[in-house]
């Protein structure tokens, strides 16, 4: 893997710390007129999801972590791993809950979603930013809403509960931005 | 054809700037201060460990020469002082390698100035009235002066005097600063930067200019001791709402010291296996004939004007900085 040296870091870029894989979020360049520099970084642990602050002599070389995202296709989950294909090469990936994490809420069956891995291991799964689920259950809404203000939760076929109109009803197919966890729109089949 | 041959700053701050020179050269002709130019391009450079110059070539054959473009314009001025020049101030660019950040830009322009016959107390006066004209638009507090060790003890409850390991290492752990205590090790020069930089000076100034004075020795290379306490410099830095604006000393003028501190740094340049320096022998030289009794100070000014027009980072005061020049 490759080397990076405090000048080389870049929001962005994921290297190694104390063994495990990290994200830079922001590097900046401290440097008194006549003393040390440093660069002061904040980073995410792609494990812990941890955002923490750091600071390295400049000059300091960090290992690269060899973590990439890849577009996958969710296939199936056995009970115990939720499984995963690469459409092109057909090569599968298995992830545990705690791997998965909140993604789980919204996937469904067959549909994209980014797999990140690291060594060759899921270390995250992050949903499409919108996905269409069915509606499994919600209180019949108040016949001739159609504003909706005010709202009511209804429970999504892959467990999530989202807030819906009133006027949208069990059965029915729904866009939400998993980013926020919000209504979109209904979806005409 | 690339797109980026715009300026990074705008129109107004072309203006804030051509204003802000305008004012320092009034300031300094109101007080018989001489301007003057030296070279960005020379044969010395300076030794310090922590500022790494840009190396050029200067083809005259059948000669081949390595020119070194400068850190500041220190060494030249002290020569022309030791001449005979009187008091004088510079308006220049200096260089430092491998600096760049959201404060920091390789070439940048300095001010620099020095005083015949001043103590530190009334360079400090007047670095208070030239900040007074300059930076009139801000509204600033009165200006405060503080002594490091007070203004480090106030923020850490630690002596910067004292080094001790176990006090130092287990403040940073509880500040949340866990690497310092492998960072720094042993080093208390290190340490001092390191907490200065990330727990004291981010505190300093709010809203007025800070100065603080009597330097650690071991954090400055050119100041001189102070005579009622050889554990600290007559060196003053300047603070404006955390940012470092200006460094400034009374001025070592003992050639014999200056040389020992000279070989120390070149020793530990050998040590941390940086670019070999070499001592500057025309500064040497010119101090043996005698610099006059003196203080000098430089001030970035590409900050003063970060902090006039609120810009949050360098790159916007600037016409290209490094990335578009």
């Amino acid at each position: 893997m490759a080397v990076y040296s405090t000048s080389e870091f870049r929001s962005g870029l994921k290297v190694m710390i104390d063994n495990d894989p990290y994200a830079i979020i922001e590097n900046e360049f401290v440097k008194p007129g006549k003393g040390q520099a440093f660069n002061r970084v904040k980073i995410r642990n792609l494990k812990t999801g941890r955002v923490i602050e750091r600071t390295f002599k400049s000059g300091e070389t960090l290992e690269g972590a060899d973590v990439v995202d890849v577009e996958m296709q969710y296939l199936y989950n056995d009970g115990e791993f939720r499984h995963f294909m690469v459409n092109d090469t057909f090569e599968q990936y298995q992830a545990d809950e705690k791997i998965v994490g909140d993604a789980a809420q919204w996937l469904k069956d067959q549909d994209m979603c980014t797999v990140t891995l690291w060594n060759d291991s899921p270390l995250g799964v992050t949903p499409g930013n919108f996905v269409e689920l069915e509606i499994v259950e919600t209180d019949p809404g108040v016949r001739g809403d159609t504003s909706g203000g005010g709202g009511k939760p209804a429970k999504l076929a892959t467990g999530a509960v989202v807030r819906v109109p009133l006027f949208v009803q069990t059965g029915e197919v729904i866009k939400v931005d998993t980013r926020t966890g919000e209504y979109i729109s209904r979806v005409k089949e | 054809m690339p797109s980026d041959w715009q300026p990074s700053c705008t129109m107004e701050l072309l203006k804030l700037r051509a204003r802000l020179l305008g004012q320092i050269r009034e300031f300094f002709a109101g007080r018989n201060v001489l301007e003057v130019e030296t070279p960005l391009l020379g044969h010395g450079m300076g030794t310090d460990p922590q500022l790494d110059f840009f190396t050029s070539q200067y083809d005259l054959p059948p000669k081949r020469q390595t020119l070194f473009l400068q850190t500041s314009p220190e060494f030249a001025m002290k020569r022309l002082l030791a001449a005979g020049s009187g008091s004088i101030f510079q308006i220049c660019k200096a260089f430092r390698n491998g600096e760049a950040g959201r404060y920091h830009n390789p070439e940048f322009t300095l001010l620099e100035w020095y005083r015949i016959g001043f103590d530190l107390t009334r360079l400090m006066d007047e670095v208070e009235a030239l900040f007074a004209v300059l930076m009139a638009d801000l509204g600033l507090g009165p200006t405060e002066r503080i002594g490091y060790r007070d203004a480090f003890f106030a923020r850490t409850g630690l002596d910067p005097l004292a080094f001790d390991f176990a006090s130092y290492s287990s403040y940073a752990e509880a500040e949340g600063l866990p690497e310092a205590a492998d960072l720094c090790g042993n080093d208390p020069v290190l340490w001092l930067d390191f907490l200065f930089s990330h727990r004291v000076q981010p505190s300093l100034g709010d809203n007025v200019l800070t100065l603080i004075y009597d330097y650690p020795a071991c954090q400055s290379s050119l100041a001189r001791l102070n005579a009622e306490n050889p554990l600290v410099t007559e060196r003053v830095e300047l603070f404006i709402n955390g940012v470092e604006l200006g460094n400034g000393y009374h001025e070592l003028a003992e050639p014999a010291e200056q040389e020992q501190r000279f070989d120390r740094e070149l020793a530990l340049r050998r040590q941390r296996g940086l670019p070999v320096a070499g001592k500057d022998q025309r500064l040497l030289a010119a101090l043996d004939s005698g610099l006059p009794d003196c203080s000098g100070i430089a001030i970035g000014l590409d900050r003063l004007l970060m902090l006039l027009s609120k810009s949050p980072a360098i790159d916007d005061v600037l016409a290209f900085p490094i990335g578009k020049a």
